[in-house]
């Protein structure tokens, strides 16, 4: 009970902390999420970290490349968001693309689809399991439609967009609502604050 | 996956399952080591493992899974560790076992806890207690609390171990098996009252749930759901089982009381007082 106390006394002080004057656009998930953590496949096979895009702005996107609409509506406002940045922040921001059906999309795929959206995106994905765990550590998940008489199949997947800051701390839901020019104002502040 | 697979914990929490195996540990060991005459009946028994069961299973099961991105599921899980788990545990009277373990804890132990017990007479207290009750459902159902809480793990084990504290101690103030002529246990008729006026707010924030046209909780919808559901649906289920269980839970529980109060009336008629304090329910 005492213990319990504690827990809910220290969990209220903190969020009671994180209440900074910042205004951001997108939802603060200062201390609400762990940081950006992945191993992942990139398009040309080889392994991808974190440590690929050190110091720069992350934006975390869960799709996948067969996806109709939602998710090329959103990573044409996330290279919309980005182009709008004034040049030297721009070139600070990576849009990680995880594609959560691995099973459709082959790199190649990945690849073309990726630099479709410019070359701030990075497309990766991995076998299932560990999609599973990653999409668990950001409190997402994802789903499979049984396939249709031509093989077809939608997936269900989280629609935010998470924001890394430049030490990697999650710092920013971006929910789908949000226009590009919120998308941009919040980047450049993400992008202006110094590394911790 | 094999079948066996929805039974393990989507989120393993070895603190859970160590509380859980505590509980059911403590309470077998003192069945088997009380004299007969204080062991509860095979019912309470019965009563008390399934409330226990049922609390796991939603916190350390593929149920949990589903609880975090079905809106409608967690509801029902937050229905089991609020009222059915802790209405069953309480309903079971595990008073002698409760007795058992505090002759067996040494002086020591007993005067460190001392504290603990003023912070219980405070939470159990008639004012507070229903305050407590539906406070916390209104506080993790605030949208934006919601929505932290269903982002952060540490947010979440807090929102459920809450509930389901919170639900032990409340229900254990409407059951608590003592008889209130003869101790210092709530009269039956505060009991009573305390679960009417408990219903009512559940039943207006589910009604609000049910009738509202937007999204009231989009976190679901931002984290995406465990199968493709119209959000209407899921939020309108959500809403229902928000707000018809409660309200049957509370009229149960009065039917119950009732019964208790009846029957103690007319073992006053007929007998002395039962001053061992242990009423069979």
């Amino acid at each position: 009970m005492i213990r319990w106390l504690a827990v809910a006394l220290a969990t209220l002080t903190l969020t009671g902390c994180q209440a900074e004057p910042e205004n951001w656009h997108g939802k603060d998930i200062q201390g609400l999420m762990p940081d950006l953590a992945f191993e992942l496949k990139g398009t040309n096979g080889d392994t991808v970290t974190p440590a690929d895009s050190r110091g720069q702005v992350r934006l975390l996107y869960f799709g996948f490349t067969s996806c109709p609409d939602v998710c090329p509506a959103t990573l044409a406002k996330l290279r919309r968001a980005v182009n709008d940045m004034p040049d030297p922040l721009a070139g600070d921001v990576t849009i990680l693309f995880v594609s959560v059906d691995p099973q459709r999309d082959t790199p190649e795929r990945l690849a073309s689809y990726a630099a479709f959206f410019g070359d701030r995106v990075v497309g990766l994905t991995a076998p299932e399991p560990r999609l599973r765990d990653l999409t668990k550590r950001y409190r997402t998940t994802f789903g499979y439609d049984e396939p249709d008489a031509e093989g077809n199949y939608n997936v269900s997947h989280s629609s935010a967009v998470y924001a890394f800051d430049r030490s990697g701390e999650a710092r920013l839901l971006l929910r789908p609502d949000l226009t590009a020019e919120q998308v941009t104002e919040d980047l450049i502040q993400l992008a202006s604050a110094a590394p911790d | 996956m094999p079948e066996l697979g929805v039974l393990l914990p989507y989120d393993y929490s070895p603190l859970t399952i160590l509380a859980f195996v505590l509980v059911l540990a403590a309470y077998g060991y003192a069945l088997l080591r009380m004299p007969e005459h204080h062991r509860p009946g095979a019912v309470r028994i019965v009563a008390f493992v399934v409330g226990v069961l049922l609390c796991y299973g939603v916190m350390q099961t593929r149920f949990d899974y589903y609880s975090q991105y079905m809106f409608f599921v967690h509801r029902g899980q937050h229905l089991i560790l609020h009222h059915i788990g802790p209405f069953l545990i309480a309903l079971s009277n595990p008073l002698p076992v409760f007795r058992f373990w505090q002759q067996r804890l040494s002086p020591v132990l007993v005067s460190a806890l001392k504290p603990l017990g003023l912070i219980y007479r405070l939470l159990q207290h008639p004012l507070i207690a229903p305050i407590l009750f539906v406070g916390l459902i209104y506080f993790w159902l605030w949208p934006a609390v919601h929505f932290d809480a269903m982002l952060s793990r540490d947010l979440y084990w807090l929102m459920n171990w809450s509930m389901l504290l919170d639900g032990l101690l409340f229900w254990w103030l409407m059951f608590d098996p003592r008889s209130p002529a003869s101790g210092t246990a709530l009269g039956y008729g505060k009991r009573m009252l305390i679960l009417a006026l408990v219903a009512l707010p559940q039943m207006i924030l589910g009604a609000w749930i049910v009738f509202s046209r937007g999204m009231v909780y989009d976190v679901y919808e931002v984290c995406g759901r465990a199968w493709p559901m119209a959000p209407e649906t899921d939020q309108l289920l959500g809403g229902l089982l928000t707000w018809i269980p409660p309200a049957m839970m509370s009229v149960l529980a009065i039917l119950i009381l009732l019964r208790r109060a009846m029957h103690e009336d007319e073992r006053a008629a007929g007998r002395p007082p039962n001053l061992k304090g242990e009423t069979v329910s």
